[in-house]
């Protein structure tokens, strides 16, 4: 089954355990603020691949993936939806160990695609509508469907979010956080993201402009107290 | 038999004690340890003290370039007075000259290179030395170039092959040391009289005569052996009677070949796993600790730290950072499924912990998946914090050489004792290459090196024409190439024979001729350039191709695409078969490495313009590497592409990969890191492949080291088969460096 992807990383280290195969699917609908991959928000330039092509290349690099496994990131995975489950259901027939990077902004079918899937990583851009709306661009009822199915199912999850420097780096919305998470009954982790500059070249060479020009990468030292502070 | 009731109590096993056989003994003796790391302890105040004396020494050797060079005697087993560090701390003594860091003068490789080097640091020889040694001694160099045919000398002066050991010692030869230790010289000289005796019912062919007059050398060696180790107080002529001593004998028979040597790599086998046995009945008697056991091995490490050899300013060019390829191998696999980790595997490693992080002994884990997964765990720490230890499969080499090899220099192996090698560096591809367009006339000097080929004139360059004329210009090349080394190693043999080390041989051990290439990825790219895209070469007035215009894309190595990595594998293994085809001098059987060192600089800096649009002067990738930034499908896909170079029956010399990444993309924990890296290991050797560098660091922290030099003083990152300290490193070396792919770059 055809889907459009941005690339593939075939060594990824921290998204998700061990060694994995990363692809990046195309296409987004929020637009966040700090969003480091502006490349993969439509389909410009998309390479055109195969679930097939994708389980060869998990088969072929099994040696590496045993301890690993596959991921599926993005851009949003979720809104291609026939070819990700297509995906989840080859590599479980393959026997690797299967995670979808997301934050849960899809076209539905969540049900079935995390019937396949062993961990979900899941980016928390902001926990009230307000501040979703002024990250992402876009209201929270989409998200909040794929919660719903996803605390129904029980996938282990990480959680994430982007600490950026003057709208969220507070001890107020840490405790927020950590009230907010206590609905996931099977949480594995919970990352606190330092908003980093590494995105600001991509925008350049795309001839778009930076939405946070000005504000500095996050402070390693406070992203240490606010991970202490939520991990109390 | 039990000749030696004291010295082998309570060791098992009856064959080792009737003829030399040093693997069975490990067999039947040592204990395997599965366990973790946290046995491990500090150095002991002795270890301290005489460390922090190096440390002071190799600081002012640093900023002189040699700390001194003992001029009024030359190499040789017995020639110099004992030397000490502080002897009353050093429990494990002995220094090539009598002082520390004081280079040998080896006139017998060839005199120029000696007052080449001592002239480059303000040293004169001995007037007497050089009068007689000028007058009434041939050296191994004179006898190379009696001999040297025309196409020989020009493919030397043009390049095409370099790192020739036609001037300086071969060295890559281990001997096994640990039968100092077991055996003591007594009993190896025995054994040499026996192989003596044995070959007078042979006739006296040439060959006989000469392997007769070989082992009378050896023996001679052997006394003068146990004359060296009088001079410091210790009777070897009996087998080591505890650890101190098994570590101490073992160090006699390495320092010997380090002082009757220079040889490019001096390389000391595996002796770790060895040793242990002798720890362990010590531990078991009560006359051992743990802190006396780490200490003997830390200060036997400060030993080999200390190992020197002087080398002119063009060879340091080539090797930067003075390395001398002290290579330990440790780990590996039985056959019966047991690891040969010991305790003592992790004391050896831990020394980079003791002592901190150092290029030298190049400490080379035989890894296999099967190996305990604590050892696995605290291999990948050790590499995370010090970068300086490199892998290599032990599931490849140990099909070949049983379960007693080692590695010699960076990526060569060879069953310890009974095998030996004839090392000859390298032949330029790429060049190759060009010159299979350009007729065999030099795309820089415009010279004619090889004679016999018509340049290829097409405007577009025919992808078939320009194999067809390659292969056989490669085939004209290896013709040469045996050539040379035949010549190097019939005068060496002649004028430089190293009876040291050979006397830690078996008698007539299998001998491999180990050839080499570099310039790999250029060649492998260019000729899928030729055949994917369009390539049109500019010629200068003389109709030399001296540029290339690509139109069009073209697979590249290093993305694990078959359209263009068999090619290369298609490449190495018509070459190697060239390469054996010849008759090899002593019945020699070929084998080939793709390892280039540093010199890939240097290689790169010599080769015109290449058809893979690669620019005239730009360094090559170091040995089997793809090219920088030209491997985009991410770290496997790179690894895949090197793990498809075939190793047995072809690059049984070894196949070097250098693999750097970003600490933040090998996970965000110390312990996630350590079981990435491990996975990492064991999924691109599971693949086939023969060996890995490993460095995790950020490109940042190397530029910051280009520019503050003295904030990184122990900064040691791993380059194509060793280890070097960052700051040894030339600023062209530095930048080539830092513009190798660095996997996991956001």
């Amino acid at each position: 089954m055809k889907g459009y992807i941005d690339s593939i990383e075939s060594m990824g280290l921290v998204d998700g355990p061990g060694i994995r195969m990363v692809v990046f699917l195309k296409g987004c609908k929020l637009r966040c603020l700090y969003c480091h991959n502006p490349e993969t928000w439509d389909y410009v330039h998309a390479k055109v691949t195969t679930s097939e092509e994708i389980a060869l290349r998990v088969k072929r690099n099994l040696s590496y993936y045993q301890h690993g496994g596959i991921t599926f990131s993005g851009g949003e995975p979720l809104l291609q939806p026939e070819f990700l489950l297509d995906c989840l259901k080859r590599c479980k027939k393959i026997g690797v160990h299967t995670a979808i990077d997301t934050a849960g902004v899809g076209i539905g079918h969540y049900d079935e695609i995390l019937e396949y899937t062993d961990l979900v990583i899941l980016d928390i851009k902001a926990i009230e509508d307000a501040d979703y709306y002024q990250i992402t661009g876009s209201h929270m009822d989409e998200y909040s469907k794929f919660i719903e199915a996803l605390k129904k199912r029980k996938n282990k999850v990480w959680l994430r979010q982007v600490i950026v420097p003057g709208f969220n780096d507070t001890e107020e919305n840490i405790l927020k956080l950590k009230e907010y998470i206590k609905q996931f009954p099977n949480v594995e982790k919970v990352e606190l993201l330092p908003y980093h500059l590494l995105g600001v070249e991509k925008y350049k060479k795309l001839g778009i402009s930076y939405p946070l020009e000005g504000v500095p990468a996050m402070d390693q030292e406070k992203i240490k107290k606010l991970t202490e502070l939520l991990e109390s | 038999m039990n000749i030696y009731e004291n010295e082998w109590r309570s060791f098992k096993g009856d064959t080792w004690k009737e003829a030399i056989d040093v693997a069975k003994f490990i067999e039947e003796n040592y204990e395997e340890y599965v366990g973790d790391d946290t046995f491990l302890v500090g150095p002991t105040e002795k270890t301290k003290k005489v460390w922090g004396i190096c440390e002071d020494l190799l600081k002012q050797e640093l900023e002189k370039g040699v700390l001194d060079i003992e001029v009024k005697r030359v190499s040789g087993i017995n020639n110099f007075e004992p030397g000490y560090i502080d002897k009353d701390s050093e429990v494990i003594v002995g220094l090539q000259t009598d002082a520390p860091l004081k280079r040998i003068v080896n006139p017998y490789g060839g005199m120029r290179m000696v007052e080449q080097a001592l002239n480059a640091y303000g040293y004169e020889l001995d007037a007497d030395i050089k009068k007689h040694f000028n007058t009434y001694r041939r050296t191994h160099n004179d006898g190379v170039f009696a001999a040297y045919p025309s196409d020989v000398r020009k493919a030397r002066h043009a390049g095409l092959l370099t790192g020739l050991p036609d001037a300086y010692g071969r060295g890559r030869i281990i001997g096994d040391y640990r039968r100092v230790a077991l055996y003591g010289i007594d009993y190896l000289i025995e054994k040499k009289k026996e192989d003596l005796i044995d070959l007078e019912k042979l006739n006296l062919t040439e060959y006989n005569i000469r392997l007769r007059e070989e082992i009378t050398l050896q023996i001679q060696a052997l006394n003068d052996i146990k004359a060296m180790a009088a001079t410091y107080g210790f009777d070897i002529s009996k087998p080591a009677t505890n650890a101190q001593e098994a570590i101490q004998w073992t160090y006699f028979g390495y320092l010997a070949a380090i002082k009757e040597n220079n040889g490019a790599a001096m390389s000391l086998g595996r002796t770790s796993t060895f040793l242990d046995i002798y720890i362990e009945r010590d531990l078991k008697e009560g006359t051992l600790s743990e802190e006396t056991a780490q200490e003997l091995i830390d200060q036997f490490i400060i030993k080999l730290r200390l190992a020197r050899h002087l080398r002119t300013p063009e060879y340091n060019e080539l090797f930067t950072g003075d390395p001398t390829w002290v290579t330990e191998s440790i780990g590996g696999m039985l056959e019966n499924g047991h690891s040969l980790v010991t305790k003592t595997s992790f004391r050896y490693l831990h020394t980079l912990i003791n002592l901190s992080s150092a290029p030298e002994p190049n400490m080379t884990i035989l890894w296999s998946p099967q190996l305990p997964e604590n050892f696995k765990n605290y291999c990948a720490k050790i590499s995370i914090l010090t970068d300086s230890i490199q892998y290599e499969n032990d599931e490849v080499m140990r099909p070949l050489h049983g379960s007693d090899y080692a590695i010699a220099c960076c990526v060569s192996a060879m069953t310890v004792g009974k095998q030996m090698q004839f090392f000859g560096a390298r032949c330029n591809l790429a060049k190759a290459l060009l010159y299979a367009i350009n007729g065999g006339y030099d795309e820089i000097t415009g010279e004619k090196v090889v004679e016999g080929y018509e340049k290829i004139m097409d405007p577009i360059l025919d992808f078939d024409k320009v194999t067809d004329v390659y292969d056989k210009m490669l085939g004209t090349i290896a013709k040469t190439y045996v050539d040379a080394m035949n010549t190097i190693h019939y005068m060496h043999d002649k004028y430089a024979y190293e009876a040291g080390q050979m006397a830690l041989h078996d008698t007539d051990p299998e001998k491999l001729m180990a050839f080499g290439v570099a310039g790999f990825s250029v060649a492998v790219d260019s000729l899928s350039a030729i055949k994917f895209a369009k390539v049109k070469p500019i010629r200068n007035e003389e109709g030399l191709a001296i540029d290339f215009e690509i139109e069009g894309d073209y697979p590249k190595y290093g993305n694990d695409d078959d359209r263009v990595d068999l090619i290369g594998v298609d490449l190495i293994k018509a070459f190697y078969e060239k390469l054996n085809s010849h008759p090899l001098y002593k019945g020699a059987r070929a084998t080939l490495s793709i390892l280039t060192i540093t010199s890939n600089v240097v290689y790169g800096k010599k080769t015109g313009a290449t058809p893979d649009g690669r620019p005239a002067g730009v360094a090559f990738a170091p040995g089997a590497n793809p090219m920088h930034g030209r491997d985009e499908s991410g770290a496997i896909a790179s690894l895949n592409s090197v793990a498809k170079i075939p190793y047995a029956n072809c690059c049984e010399d070894g196949i070097s990969n250098t693999f750097s990444i970003v600490p933040d993309a090998l996970g965000h924990e110390d312990e996630e890191r350590i079981h990435n890296l491990v996975s990492i290991m064991d999924g691109y050797f599971t693949r086939g492949a023969q060996h890995l560098n490993v460095n995790v660091l950020n490109r940042e922290t190397l530029m910051d080291a280009m520019e503050n030099p003295d904030k990184y003083p122990t900064l040691t990152i791993r380059i194509s088969g060793y280890a070097v300290r960052f700051n040894r490193l030339s600023k062209e070396q530095q930048l080539e460096v830092i513009n190798r792919t660095f996997h996991g770059t956001i």
